[in-house]
Order: C-alpha cells, then sequence, then structure tokens
C-alpha cells in the first residue's frame, strides 16, 4: 500500500461517517428517530446509542461553521438579538446559527432536539448554553452535574454522585424520550468497542515519540479526535477508523514519514512543540502553515483531550457500565485543577521531548484560558524550556489577529533557535 | 453611633484592603480567619468552627494591579487580577485559608492558582449542587461535611452541634437584620441610601456576624427614624454584580441619577438564603436544606423547569419596581451569559430595562450615570424604557 492511499483511508472513512450521520439527522423528522443535543467533553455517547437516540453537538457545529468562515456573521446575528460581545463565541454562534435557519454543516438542515442533555463537564458555560436553548427549543432539558477534580483527583463520592445521577435521573429522561428501556447488553456492547478504540488512539498519540513523528498531535490530532470524541463512540466504524489510523502512523513510522498537513508532508521537523488551548477554527489552515512553514510538528496538545485523557489508562469498562461513564465524565481535561493540568504538560514535554510549549489563549474560553499564563510561567520553571503565548479565538474571526500572531510566532522560534544554538 | 459615624466606619473598612480589622480580630482572640471568594459560602459552619469567615471581593478601585496583570490574559473579569495582586502583594497574609466557590470557571481555575501560588496554605473549592435531586443533596452533605472537618483541624475547635446551631442562630439574625434593611429601603428608600446600604452589606464581609449584626440593627433604628426629603424618582431593581462588585463611586453615581435602588444583589452570598436555617439535632442537614430548598436564582445557579427570569419579574413586583437595570462585570460569562433571559422574562412581562457593563476599578462612572438617568427619565415620561 502507497501512503497516500493509506492517507486517504481514515480520511475517506470519517468524511463518509460524518456525512451520513448528518444525512440521518436530516432525516430525522420524517424517520422518527429522537434527536439529542449534548456536549462533546464527557459526553454519553454510548449511552445515547443504546437508546438508539442521534446525537447533536452543538460545539461541532460551532466549529465546523468556523471552519467554512459563516460563525461570523452568525456571531453577529447573535449579538444582534442581545447577547454580549464578551461571552464565549460557541454559543454565539451556535444560536446565530439557529436563528439563521439552523442549516449544519453539510447543507442540510439539523432537527430541534427532542431533549437537551447538559452534561456539566468542565465548563459552565455548557450550563448556560442550555438554559438559552430550552427557551429556544422549548424542550426538556436533563441536567448531569459532573464535579470538579478540585484537589487533582476522582474522589468516590463524586464517582457515586455521577453514576447515581445516570441511573435516576438521566437514564430516565433517556427511556422516556426514546420509548425503550435501557438495555445493558447493548450499552456493554458499545463500551467494549469504545475501548477498542480508545487503545488505538493511544497508539496514535504516543506515536509522535518518534522522531519524526509521524502525526501532529494537535492540528492532525483535531481530526483524528473527530469519531472518538463525538456521535461514533461505540460503533464498529468508529473501531474500523482507528484501526485504520492506526496503520497508516504504523506505515509512516516505518518509511521514516512524517505527517501529511495541506502544505504537504512535514518530514523536516526543526521542532516539536506541546500545545495547550483549542484552536483558532476561522483561521484554521493559515494558523497551521505558519507552523508548518517554520518546521514546527506538534507532538501533543491538550485541546485533543478535552473528551478525555485515554493515555492516563482510563478505558470505557463494559463490566462497570456506570462506574465507568462517571469516570469517563470526571476525567477530561477542562475537569482537573490548574496544577493537575500543569503536571500533564509537564509530563508531556518529557516523555515527547518537546523543545517549547505554545499557549494558544481563546477569547471566548475561561475553561481554558483562565490562569493559562500562570501555567505557563509555572512550566517554564519546571521543564526549563521557553514558552509562547498568543491569543486568539476559536471562532470569531474579529480575535484573530494573523500579522500579530506571526510576528509572535517568528520571534518565539528565533529564540528557541538562539537556545538551541547556545546548548 | 449616628449613622455618618456608622457609615464613615463601613467605608473604612471597605478601604481597608490590607484587612487591619481581621487582623484586629485575630490578635484580640488568637483566632484564624478563613477568607472566600464571592457568592455564597456556609458561613455558620467556618464560624461554627471557630474561625472568622472574610468575604474577599477583590480590590475595587483602590488597588493598584502591578503584578496581577502577569498571571491573566486580556480577556477576563477584573476581580481575580486584583486578588491575584492583594495575594502576591501579601494583603491577604492574615487569612489562613482560602474558599473558592463553584460560581464559573474563573473562580474555580483561581482555586488552582492559589494552590500553586500559595503552597503552604489551605485552599479549597466548594462544589455546589447545580441538580436539585437524591443525588444532589447526599453529594453537598458530604462536601459541607468534610469542609467541616477542614476548618476543624484548621482551627482546632470542635464544631458541636451546639456550636453549630449557636453559629447557625446568628447567621440567622444576621440575614433577618439584613432582609429588614432591605425592606426599609423598599418602602422608604430616602431613608436608606443604597451607598449606605452597600457599604453596610460591604462591612459585613470582615466583620465578625453578631457585631455586624448589631450595626445593622443600629443603623435601622437611626434610618427609621431619619427624615429625609423624599424626591420623584424611579424604582429599579439593579441585577447581574452578584461577583465582582462595583466602586462606591459607581453606586453612588447610580442612585444620584434620579433612581431609587430598590433592590440588588451585590454582596449576594449575604442574602443568597431566603429564610432561615433550621436550629435542631441535625444542624448540618439544615445547612443543605436551607440551600438546597431556599436559595435565590441567580446566574451561576441553574435553574430546572421553565420560570428562568421569573424570580427576577417576581422581584420587581414584590419591591414595586418600574424597572430593571443589568448592570454586569465586562467579561462576566455568568451574568452576561444570563443577561438575555432576564431581558425575554422582562420583556414578556412589559418591564422595561437597560444594561451596562463595568469593572470594579472602572472610572467611568459619569457615563453609567447618564444611561441610568435617562433610563429613569424615559421611564417617568413613557413608563418605558427609550
Ligand atoms: S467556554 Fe470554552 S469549554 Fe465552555 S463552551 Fe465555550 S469554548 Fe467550550
Ligand atoms: S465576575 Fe463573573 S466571570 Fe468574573 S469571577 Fe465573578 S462570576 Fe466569574
Amino acid at each position: 500500500m502507497n501512503a497516500s492511499v493509506q492517507k486517504e483511508e481514515s480520511m475517506v472513512m470519517q468524511k463518509k461517517m460524518i456525512g451520513e450521520h448528518f444525512e440521518t439527522l436530516a432525516r430525522a423528522p420524517e424517520s422518527g428517530r429522537k434527536v439529542v443535543y449534548t456536549f462533546v467533553p464527557g459526553n454519553l455517547n454510548e449511552l445515547i446509542l443504546a437508546f438508539d437516540l442521534l446525537p447533536v453537538h452543538p460545539e461541532v457545529n460551532a466549529l465546523q461553521s468556523g471552519m467554512r468562515k459563516l460563525s461570523g456573521d452568525y456571531i453577529q446575528e447573535a449579538e444582534k438579538q442581545g447577547h454580549s460581545e464578551d461571552v464565549c463565541t460557541y454559543v454565539k454562534c451556535d444560536i446565530g446559527m439557529l436563528k439563521k435557519g439552523n442549516i449544519g454543516p453539510t447543507g442540510e438542515k439539523l432537527p430541534p432536539p427532542d431533549l437537551l442533555l447538559l452534561s456539566y463537564t468542565g465548563c459552565f458555560t455548557f450550563m448556560k448554553w442550555f438554559e438559552l436553548l430550552k427557551q429556544e427549543y422549548g424542550c426538556p432539558v436533563v441536567m448531569l452535574q459532573v464535579p470538579y477534580q478540585a484537589d487533582g483527583t476522582i474522589t468516590a463520592s463524586q464517582r457515586e454522585f455521577v453514576a447515581r445521577q445516570l441511573r435516576e435521573v438521566v437514564v430516565p429522561a433517556l427511556e422516556e424520550v426514546s420509548g425503550k428501556k435501557l438495555d445493558e447488553d447493548r450499552l456493554k456492547e458499545l463500551l467494549a468497542s469504545s475501548a477498542r478504540a480508545e487503545d488505538d488512539l493511544v497508539y496514535v498519540w504516543e506515536s509522535a515519540k518518534h522522531r519524526p513523528s509521524p502525526i501532529d498531535a494537535y492540528f492532525g490530532g483535531v481530526y483524528y479526535i473527530g469519531p472518538i470524541f463525538t456521535a461514533f463512540r461505540g460503533l464498529p466504524d468508529c473501531e474500523a477508523y482507528y484501526r485504520s489510523l492506526r496503520s497508516e502512523v504504523d506505515y509512516r513510522i516505518a518509511h521514516g514519514m512524517g505527517p501529511t498537513t495541506p502544505e504537504g508532508e512535514l518530514r523536516e521537523q526543526k521542532y516539536r512543540i506541546v500545545v495547550e488551548g483549542p484552536p483558532n477554527w476561522t483561521s484554521f489552515r493559515d494558523f497551521w502553515k505558519i507552523f508548518h512553514d517554520e518546521g514546527v510538528v506538534m507532538v501533543a496538545s491538550t485541546y485533543t483531550k478535552v473528551g478525555g485523557l485515554y493515555e492516563q489508562g482510563f478505558r470505557h469498562d463494559p463490566a462497570k457500565p456506570f462506574e465507568s461513564l462517571a469516570e469517563y465524565c470526571l476525567g477530561c481535561y477542562t475537569n482537573r485543577n490548574l496544577p493537575a493540568r500543569v503536571d500533564i504538560i509537564a509530563k508531556y514535554v518529557e516523555e515527547y521531548e518537546a523543545d517549547g510549549i505554545l499557549f494558544n489563549s481563546i477569547k471566548s474560553c475561561n475553561s481554558f484560558s483562565a490562569g493559562q499564563l500562570m501555567m505557563l510561567r509555572e512550566l517554564e520553571k519546571r521543564t526549563g524550556k521557553s514558552g509562547a503565548f498568543i491569543e486568539s479565538d476559536l471562532v470569531d474571526p474579529r480575535y484573530f489577529s494573523a500579522a500579530n500572531i506571526k510576528n509572535r510566532l517568528e520571534s518565539y522560534f528565533q529564540m528557541l533557535e538562539a537556545k538551541r544554538q547556545a546548548a | 453611633m449616628g449613622i455618618k459615624a456608622i457609615i464613615d466606619r463601613c467605608e473604612r473598612l471597605y478601604r481597608d484592603v490590607d484587612l487591619g480589622c481581621v487582623q484586629e480580630w485575630k490578635a484580640r482572640t488568637g483566632g484564624k480567619a478563613v477568607g472566600h471568594m464571592p457568592v455564597y459560602v456556609p458561613r455558620e459552619l467556618i464560624h461554627a468552627a471557630g474561625l472568622l469567615p472574610v468575604g474577599v471581593m477583590g480590590g475595587g478601585d483602590d488597588v493598584e494591579i502591578i503584578r496581577g496583570d502577569a498571571y491573566f490574559q486580556s480577556y477576563i473579569c477584573h476581580i481575580p487580577r486584583s486578588t491575584v495582586e492583594l495575594g502576591l502583594a501579601g494583603k491577604l497574609d492574615c487569612l489562613d485559608g482560602m474558599l473558592f466557590p463553584a460560581i464559573c470557571d474563573v473562580i474555580r481555575n483561581l482555586s488552582g492558582m492559589w494552590q500553586l501560588m500559595f503552597p503552604g496554605k489551605y485552599v479549597k473549592y466548594i462544589d455546589f449542587p447545580q441538580t436539585f435531586n437524591g443525588a444532589g443533596r447526599e453529594f453537598y452533605r458530604f462536601e459541607l461535611a468534610s469542609l467541616l472537618l477542614d476548618m476543624e483541624q484548621l482551627s482546632g475547635v470542635r464544631a458541636t452541634r451546639e456550636r453549630l446551631n449557636q453559629s447557625i442562630a446568628l447567621y440567622n439574625d444576621n440575614r433577618r437584620a439584613l432582609a429588614a434593611l432591605y425592606d426599609l429601603r423598599a418602602a422608604e428608600p430616602s431613608k436608606v441610601p443604597t451607598s449606605e446600604l452597600y457599604l453596610l452589606l460591604r462591612a459585613g464581609n470582615v466583620l465578625e456576624v453578631s457585631e455586624h449584626t448589631a450595626i445593622l440593627r443600629e443603623y435601622l433604628q437611626l434610618a427609621r427614624e431619619r427624615g429625609r426629603p423624599r424626591h420623584d424618582n424611579v424604582r429599579v431593581v439593579v441585577t447581574g454584580l452578584f461577583c465582582e462588585q462595583p466602586p462606591l463611586s459607581m453606586v453612588r453615581a447610580m442612585e444620584n441619577s434620579g433612581c431609587y435602588i430598590v433592590d440588588d444583589d451585590w454582596v449576594l452570598g449575604a442574602r443568597y438564603q431566603l429564610g432561615d436555617t433550621a436550629i435542631g439535632e441535625r444542624p448540618l442537614d439544615a445547612i443543605v436544606d436551607a440551600y438546597m430548598d431556599g436559595t435565590v436564582a441567580t446566574a451561576t445557579r441553574y435553574v430546572e423547569g421553565d420560570d428562568k427570569g421569573a424570580f427576577l419579574v417576581e422581584q420587581v413586583r414584590q419591591r414595586r419596581a418600574e424597572g430593571v437595570i443589568f448592570a454586569a462585570a465586562s467579561f462576566c460569562d455568568p451574568a452576561l451569559l444570563d443577561r438575555p433571559m432576564g431581558q425575554k422574562a422582562l420583556a414578556d412581562a412589559g418591564i422595561p430595562y437597560t444594561s451596562f457593563t463595568y469593572s470594579e476599578n472602572t472610572g467611568q462612572v459619569q457615563v453609567i450615570k447618564e444611561q441610568a438617568g435617562t433610563f429613569a427619565d424615559s421611564i417617568k415620561l413613557w413608563g418605558v424604557a427609550a
């Protein structure tokens, strides 16, 4: 098999999966399938699928709108309707999209939710977001509160709290909307499948320890998390996707190849960087190109862990479905306290032999951004590596200043070079 | 003491960013003090363990930010910046611990920053239930039991049932005095200028509860008797300021704009509970029940059901207000994301409103005064906002 065939296989698979999913969603009003809107971090995909419900993730729609350059209009629409300039733009993008007809990323109309599953993981804005959507759609909401790992560990009380809500509140709500009883065997099958895909994803992340790295764990990484963090985790298609991705990575390792980027293969890898914070979606390609042009490969990133930190050992476990779902919700990256986040990044720097650390501070997102400058100082102290700090936004094009970011990054890379020469 | 002396004292406490009165309390009693960020913490529980709960509400407009800016990105509210500034400048050194209630991602992350910055100090993030069923109640009970244990360890004092009940009684009394103050202002706003009420509230952040209640009662008595001219002002509810507090100059500007503020949500933790906490055999359960069953619907709290905004509308009706001013700290996610829902509820009920943002060190009070004034004029002239 040659590289380009290998490359295409997983990407084509993902594209097909997404296309089919949105098609099924568009047909939901006729087919009678019920729709659940829910959030990516700590999502309960296996549980939703066990009831044969269709998930929609508003953040994914927002990021897709960002990539398709529609988010600016949507955000302005929401602001026209009275939403503040100061708040999370994902919410405004979603509300603007709804006001403009709720056309999804494939150009087809998204069905309204039959239920809003407010899984409350790692961000308070989620709570407000669904309060707002509840007013727009007038449909029921079910709340799953996920406590914060304030001391860097999951306590028994936290796990029990989440598991109990799942059993006593979430499952009955899903039963009500689907008209079905929970089939625990089906749930276990789905969880077992998730665990297999998770094994393969971890293999992919860890491949970045090779030199050259066969993956870009940030820009490429956001594609790799697509199926597992959204509507597909638990399904055979998802497993097949990660198997295929893994064999592509193996192929690249065997041939000493770098990751495929929009600008071609990144074989000459001058700097290895760990990234904290989400990417900017409105200028995603341009942003990526800045790094590509400098020969920078991202060897690990925290954004790709918002839906689960599998490399730390967590797997969905069919032997204890509710407890493992609870642990999954509790374990997402932004649900960990700042010291734990610093530990995770420091470990990445060490294990992936990074040359530096980049923080992309997102205007919208206090969940990620509040305190990032302090994390950066702490990391510089602990790892001895230099960090760069830039500011942008997820989907608001007004806050992506290409020239500023480019200048800042260029001086950062010059500094890394000078440091290297001096060493 | 006359009203002026009481208010002067409260203003000195408001400006005392070094927490001199907390230091005095510690020297006098030999006790320890625990700081807490807005909005709400169960202060009776801290008090019962012999500790002084101290409300930390940022630096206002008196603190120059020198170090705090290096810790935060551009797009964030001001209170974490000034709190870090106070911490790094040693102005919070007299606090033996800090509590960070779960209200937003900023305060949440600040708890982790505090762990990193002050490794020797006690730091606790308190997760409040957002789900008001059996699981939420059990979880919160567990959280409070562990907080109580920590408080006891910090002070070396066991919070017996008796002590807990005593503290509950003191805080019930304080809440009643505050309620009486708010009721008097709503009934006769000319007798309780909001700037005075605000300073009285702020004093409760640093004074031991019984001393604070005594001041409130003394003020209440004097205020009832005082004669002040009544103006043809518009009665408004101010909402959205539950965390980062406005500077005193802004409060004064608002009340000099032709508005009588007849309800508000500043220093909300002090009035978070709507009724008493029961005194009895199981005081910890009573504190949990009081939170679960009778607290205000503020932006940091999830509202189940369909009546989002109903609390605000009811507040307007009860206080016979003619309009609402939404004032929120810039970049305050909970307040600003909540705002459209509150506005919708008001619009449906035909209640006029206006909105602006501020920050604790805002210098632009003239603009705010003009906006509040225009709002008041438009209500007077047409009964609606322009
Ligand atoms: S604040 Fe951040 S984590 Fe929360 S919804 Fe917005 S982008 Fe997502
Ligand atoms: S002002 Fe708002 S965003 Fe800032 S800390 Fe307070 S509640 Fe959080």
